[in-house]
């Protein structure tokens, strides 16, 4: 986006984009450790604990009031644990292939950051009445770019599993990735009717952009009621691709001790955390903008908010409170479900959800084909 | 032989199969636990309650007189099962008159706490009601020294506990009225 004031140069919008960019890597990051603490504080709620309560910056807590209760919140306690992987003594195992070793979590987390280079969060409403969608790059290819990025995730567990030379990680790594080429299938069989129904009756070629879904859903049912079946494919299927439980295969600590990570520490490891919890982050803001109507209001409804600035911040707030609540039913899943076994794992994806996700496309081909009448 | 009973287990329905809406019970269950009060203490800060006849570290009592009450008989570390308890037997000074007719006392008195068991067998063999093992379940120190509890860090621990003989003052009655049995 531009405005008025800013010199037409290639070096100010070189450093324009750099600046946009390291604000998204900013802010996505730093929701990444504040899932986190959601996590920890969450399941403490719901296993009768209070959870972290005690970090706290000294002048904070001097604050009447407020400083006890951003202490009892936990809110800097993402800082404590960040700086506690920081510090920790770096130990590399002998036995390890230290080139893959060391290459893996940058492989675990580069995929994680750079889906979210093609994530709309918001619109701008101009004076002339034009509308632009806030993203660090709004392609046209948007769904297609997250799917072939995300997936190459798991290269960095598969190789940490390997060049880890350990029983359990390698375990770890197999499970994985097997679960990761199960899983992917079905999840692109399950968008495939979300394209269908958002493109106009007429239009020959569908977009693949993730803002024109989004922008499909203002004013009109969200596509999660339009194809329940399809967001619950694509929610059970982005579970599996997050590692999440109950699907988290790669690390089940019960069997497989940490399973990929069990020879990572310190900030290695804090890196694989890092790019567990932003895919987490990018996975809810996906399911956002398919499912549930992105920034748009409420289902049925136009957005009450002003076309101007005000609008546009409205907008961004309420989507990242919809991403907010699928983080929040991220953990809450977890903590309520038990771990599948890896074979029940297999049989979900490939008897289960694939047959479903095929009938399901099926299904929709035909309905799209009779409502639009070309037949 | 006990009767075996075979049920007969319904087939499950279709909305069972699919497990959807017993996650969203289960979902339910976790999410009303958020708002359930809390059962964990904030520990340093907030103490468990510590019942009466709990067994903590052993500690030395004085009567409400402020009388010492062990005699120094040596049971306690006779009976000691890891022989944590050290004695060395003392005479009660002449100069405390209200102390009379106990003739010993322990000069020194250490309870080796990382010897020490709990069994609380010291206090049941303490003819005097001198030992206790009360409420204090935490200690913690630096050096193996330091985990060496003396006579003076014992009475510290057990203060004064209320007594039901005064044995003592009875006898030492009893021989005012020239009947000592």
């Amino acid at each position: 986006m531009t405005f008025d004031w800013m010199p037409d140069t290639l070096w100010f919008s070189v450093l324009l984009k750099v600046f946009y960019a390291l604000m998204m890597i900013g802010a996505v990051m730093t929701m990444a450790g504040y899932s986190v603490l959601a996590e920890r504080k969450v399941s403490a709620w719901m296993q009768g604990r209070v959870g972290p309560n005690r970090t706290v910056l000294p002048f904070v807590e001097s604050i009447p009031f407020f400083g006890p209760f951003l202490k009892g919140l936990g809110i800097f306690q993402p800082l404590a644990d960040g700086l506690k992987f920081l510090f920790k003594e770096e130990i590399v195992p002998g036995h390890v292939n230290k080139f893959y070793y060391y290459l893996a979590p940058l492989v675990a987390l580069v995929p994680a950051l750079t889906t979210m280079t093609v994530l709309p969060f918001g619109q701008i409403y101009w004076e002339d009445g034009s509308v632009t969608t806030l993203a660090l790059a709004d392609l046209e290819v948007g769904i297609l770019f997250v799917f072939a990025v995300s997936s190459l995730g798991v290269y960095g567990i598969a190789l940490a599993g390997w060049s880890s030379n350990n029983k359990y990680s390698f375990l770890g790594g197999i499970r994985s990735s097997a679960q990761m080429i199960s899983y992917e299938l079905a999840m692109g069989l399950s968008l495939l009717p979300v394209f269908l129904w958002v493109a106009a009756p007429g239009v020959s070629s569908s977009g693949l952009s993730i803002s024109g879904i989004a922008n499909a859903q203002e004013g009109a049912a969200w596509l999660f009621i339009v194809q329940p079946l399809s967001a619950l494919i694509f929610l059970i299927a982005l579970f599996a691709e997050t590692n999440r439980l109950p699907f988290d295969m790669p690390e089940s600590e019960t069997d497989l001790v940490g399973g990929f990570h069990t020879e990572y520490g310190s900030f290695k490891f804090g890196i694989f955390f890092v790019a567990e919890y932003a895919h987490i982050v990018i996975g809810s803001a996906l399911f956002t903008l398919l499912f549930l109507g992105g920034w748009h209001f409420l289902p049925f409804m136009n957005d009450p908010w002003p076309e101007n600035w005000i609008g546009s911040l409205i907008g961004v707030g309420w989507f990242l409170c919809k991403t907010i609540f699928l983080i929040f039913f991220f953990i809450w899943i977890r903590w309520t479900l038990p771990r599948f076994r890896y074979d029940q794992v297999m049989h979900l994806g490939w008897t289960k959800l694939l047959p479903i996700a095929l009938a399901n496309l099926i299904v929709y081909i035909v309905i799209v084909t009779i409502l639009d009448g070309s037949f | 032989m006990a009767k075996t009973i075979v049920l007969e287990r319904k087939p499950l329905s279709f909305s069972e199969r699919t497990y959807l809406p017993q996650i969203a019970t289960g979902l339910k269950t976790t999410f009303s636990n958020m708002f359930k009060p809390k059962v964990t203490l904030q520990y340093p800060e907030e103490k468990p309650h510590i019942p009466n006849n709990y067994r903590g570290v052993p500690t030395l009592v004085k009567d409400p007189n402020g009388r010492e009450k062990c005699v120094s008989c040596q049971l306690c570390e006779f009976v000691c099962p890891p022989k944590a308890i050290r004695i060395t037997p003392g005479s009660v000074p002449e100069d405390q008159e209200q102390r009379e007719h106990v003739e010993k006392a322990p000069q020194e008195f250490e309870i080796n706490m990382l010897r020490c068991i709990y069994c609380g067998y010291c206090q049941e063999v303490c003819p005097e009601e001198a030992i206790f093992l009360q409420d204090q379940y935490s200690s913690s120190g630096y050096s193996r020294e330091e985990m060496i509890n003396n006579k003076q860090k014992l009475y510290e621990l057990g203060g004064t506990l209320p007594d039901r003989h005064y044995k003592w003052d009875k006898k030492k009655q009893a021989e005012v009225h020239g009947n000592t049995h």
